[in-house]
């Protein structure tokens, strides 16, 4: 594992002991858990487990649809906010925090038009500063060579690997604090998945990275923290490496080296 | 052959048999529609002229015309889709995007699924009562237009919502994902992307206003106007006039009714003609559909 | 919150900063729910408008005539001097000419659903439903002129006693006209049939028919159901076919070869009228619509009930 400096230990957001219903039904059972900036922080486990329901909680998604509860908290740093708080609009969560979906899904719009959503609802019109927003954005999700030619092309166009770097290019667009993986290449192909998991070891350096994967290679390569989960709870936490080698926990090690899952 | 052939080609017999039936009478019902149009065509085509397209209605077949029906079927659709577009739109957002889950909006529900079969010749009724004695707002272009506004409403909710159901979820998550609130997200991405469904339901709900006589008989609609209402516009400020709202109307299937139901067969003729110009009319609207709706599948594919 | 914005990367601001408008966001898209939930409850406040007057002036109806009468009179003679209001001649009227119509539609709509469903390929199927939906499209006003100078003619081929206006031309195109929904309704029902139970029908060796009759056809029966009754609701309340071509005289019989008026065709005629606001022959077309109104309902339950007895699970 690599040597950590300073900045890799800073806390970006903590959930403790976080319950989520869909209706009656629990979903999460007092999730605790640890989100370090600059890092990236892999979810595993068998389908199921609460992994996605969990990296949904983060950005408020489950409250677009009705019957939906959290109970405990997710704190938000620095300010320390709790974004499953009822008081806190999840709106604003949704602000701070950006997600990238399993399945690639631009708006059927142009590529510029992508990426510069976030800010429009934010109220920028100004042109030069969408242009060069949609320009950073483009290149940090390493797009912008091939796509800068054809920025008013629709974005069903392309490719579904580019798609989903497009989604990355949007999501990133509006500096979000923490961004959210939800299986992000299960969708792809090979080639395209490797773009995507060089993409999110880059993206580290300026944001905290939450993946969900099925994939337990990917949290291998891409990840410094995993989580394994498995009905609705965190069997184990730790660092990827000693999750991989040497876990502490029956159940992680059967789910890792493959007798189950 | 042996007795298991024999039956199995006495029922492949009977299959082809059911398939041609099946045919014949498809055929027939699309033959009606071709004797249909022919009749109007053998009976009308000679009488459609530029003398029949702009002169009022008269005692004399030979020299009356359809200009105040034609006028009236233009200024009722503006109204009608003034009234039911916005309100229709509007109710199906809601329907879709906004509504909670619980009674109130299942009441809803059930109530516009039942308006959609309600007789079109009640909601006349109810026109007459409420918006001519209790309004008073007369036997008026608002009046028809009103009251045909009303009877599409839920032909015009049920295709939008149609529409919209169309935009699959996972968009949806894209833009609130960004912090986009719920009326961003209709605006920017759930309208325009189910725009195509929406127009289509819009053009064949005013598709079949165009063609209704019932409702605007029961809310008195005059068959016999020698002028033009009010132009819509004025010489001064504000320059747009809503005089004509106020006019007496007619409307081209009710000056048709007043033709077919004379007994006179020279004004049968001029039926036909009217006839053709109100088929002409729902037809473009109907074609204008279809376009439209191919179009916009081609440029939005899931 | 104890925010340290010294601790906040610059860029982060603007979401901080936000707070305020946010209220002020907030307050917009509360008002535009409010505006579009308006929208939305304006479909109740019609039906509580229909409801509303045709029960206001069908009460003062029953305040001057006996309901005992209105139901058992065999005579609706409202406009004139020796008036009867019996509503039975026109609600015959109407049950006749809705027979005649169903007759001619439901089957003719099965055999068009089946054999789109069933056995059409795919460019028959694309060339044949825009045409039928043009066969709905068509004005009903342009139906009642085919069948008064097209099939009633046409029929006096071969009745020459056929009155000019009759009750059987009016239904025949009636049925026509209904032919389009009840085929499209009840082939997109057959189309929902999974296609495992036509593979299962198949593998049985049951041809193409007897798989559409005895296993998709009845599988789809909730929704054919649902067609047939969407049917019947258009033939009750079609009013300019007969109005022009079945004759507008109130007649007790159930002989469709006869002219005779529907419940809507009296509408009509009262409104073509000069008949004065207020009296009681304004009003027994409101007592007249409300009778056709429970009578569409009373179908549409009926229909809503069978629905739910042949609701299928795949």
């Amino acid at each position: 594992m690599k040597a950590m400096d300073a900045s890799q230990t800073v806390l970006k957001a903590e959930a403790r002991g976080l319950n989520f219903f869909y209706g009656q039904a629990q979903a999460l059972h007092g999730i605790t858990l640890p989100i370090y900036d600059r890092c990236v922080t892999a979810l595993i486990g068998p389908s199921g487990c609460g992994k996605t329901t969990y990296l949904r909680c983060l950005n408020r998604m489950h409250d677009l649809y009705p019957g939906n509860r959290y109970e405990g908290e997710v704190t938000l740093y620095p300010d320390r906010v709790n974004i499953v708080g009822p008081e806190v609009d999840p709106i604003e969560v949704r602000m701070r925090i950006g997600m990238v979906f399993q399945k690639p899904n631009p708006f059927p719009k142009s590529i510029y038009e992508n990426v510069a959503y976030g800010l429009r609802i934010r109220d920028v019109s100004n042109r030069s500063e969408l242009d060069a927003v949609v320009e950073r954005a483009l290149r940090e999700a390493a797009l912008w060579g091939e796509v800068k030619d054809r920025l008013q092309a629709s974005a069903l166009n392309i490719s579904g690997g580019q798609q989903q770097r497009l989604c990355i290019a949007r999501a990133l667009a509006t500096s979000p604090e923490l961004l959210l993986f939800d299986e992000p290449t299960s969708a792809l192909d090979p080639t395209a998945t490797s773009r995507i998991e060089e993409l999110v070891t880059e993206l580290k350096q300026k944001v905290a990275i939450v993946i969900v994967t099925h994939n337990m290679q990917q949290a291998a390569r891409v990840s410094d923290y995993t989580a394994f989960m498995y009905e609705g709870r965190v069997v184990e936490y730790d660092r990827t490496e000693t999750i991989f080698t040497n876990p502490t926990v029956k159940l992680t090690e059967e789910y890792i080296t493959g007798r189950f899952g | 052959m042996t007795p298991i052939q024999q039956k199995i080609a006495r029922r492949k017999a009977l299959d082809r048999f059911f398939a041609f039936e099946g045919l014949m009478v498809m055929t027939a019902a699309l033959l009606v529609l071709l004797v249909l149009v022919g009749q109007l065509m053998f009976d009308g085509l000679s009488r459609l002229s530029w003398q029949f397209l702009t002169s009022f209605p008269s005692r004399f077949p030979a020299q009356a015309g359809i200009v105040s029906a034609w006028v009236g079927t233009i200024l009722v659709m503006l109204v009608t889709a003034m009234a039911a577009i916005p309100l229709g739109v509007g109710a199906a957002i809601y329907l879709e995007e906004y509504a909670p889950k619980n009674w109130a909006t299942e009441l809803i529900e059930i109530n516009i699924a039942n308006l959609a079969g309600v007789p079109s010749i009640v909601y006349g009724l109810m026109a007459l009562g409420l918006l001519v004695y209790q309004f008073r707002l007369g036997q008026s272009f608002l009046t028809a237009g009103l009251t045909l506004g009303m009877l599409i409403l839920p032909m015009v909710i049920i295709a939008t919502r149609e529409a919209i159901l169309a935009v699959p979820p996972y968009v949806r998550e894209a833009a609130y994902a960004l912090g986009a609130t719920k009326w961003q997200t209709v605006r920017d991405h759930v309208v325009p992307y189910s725009m195509g469904g929406m127009l289509t339901g819009m053009i064949l709900a005013l598709s079949r206003a165009v063609g209704e006589t019932a409702p605007l008989i029961t809310v008195g609609a005059l068959s016999f106007i020698a002028f033009l209402p009010h132009p819509p516009w004025q010489d001064n400020f504000p320059y747009v006039s809503f005089q004509w709202l106020f006019d007496p109307f007619t409307v081209m299937p009710i000056q048709m009714f007043n033709w077919v139901s004379r007994p006179q067969e020279e004004f049968h003729v001029n039926a036909a003609a009217a006839g053709l110009i109100l088929l002409a009319m729902t037809v473009v609207m109907n074609a204008v559909a279809i376009v439209i709706r191919a179009r916009f599948r081609k440029r939005i594919h899931w | 919150m104890g925010v340290n914005v010294a601790d906040m990367p610059v860029e982060k601001k603007d979401a901080l900063s936000g707070v305020s408008p946010r209220l002020r966001f907030r307050l917009k898209e509360r008002a535009i729910e409010s505006l579009l939930q308006l929208a939305a409850l304006t479909s109740v406040a019609i039906t509580l408008g229909i409801v509303g007057i045709l029960s206001y002036e069908s009460f003062q109806f029953f305040s001057q005539i006996s309901i005992i009468d209105f139901l058992t009179d065999r005579q609706w003679t409202p406009l004139f001097a020796d008036a009867h209001y019996g509503i039975l001649p026109l609600v015959t009227g109407t049950l006749v000419t809705t027979i005649v119509a169903l007759l001619v539609a439901i089957p003719m709509g099965s055999l068009i659903a089946i054999y789109l469903s069933e056995y059409a390929s795919r460019s028959v199927r694309e060339f044949v439903k825009p045409a039928l939906e043009l066969l709905s499209a068509v004005p009903t006003v342009v139906y009642g002129y085919f069948a008064l100078l097209f099939v009633t003619p046409a029929l006096q081929q071969l009745w020459p006693g056929l009155p000019g206006f009759n009750m059987l031309s009016a239904g025949l195109v009636i049925g026509m006209m209904i032919v389009p929904y009840v085929s499209s309704v009840s082939e997109d029902a057959m189309r929902a049939v999974p296609t495992h139970l036509r593979e299962g029908a198949f593998a049985l060796g049951a041809t193409r028919m007897q798989t559409a009759l005895r296993v998709v056809f009845p599988s789809a029966l909730s929704g054919i159901t649902a067609a047939y009754v969407l049917g019947v609701s258009r033939a009750i309340g079609e009013t300019m076919v007969v109005a022009i071509a079945a004759g507008m005289q109130p007649t007790l019989t159930l002989n469709p070869l006869e002219p005779a008026a529907t419940m809507t065709a009296y509408i009509v005629q009262v409104s073509l009228g000069d008949v004065p606001h207020g009296s009681v022959a304004y009003q027994t077309i409101f007592a007249t619509g409300l009778m056709l109104l429970l009578l569409t309902l009373l179908f549409n339950i009926a229909g809503h009930v069978l629905k739910k007895r042949y609701r299928q699970v795949y």
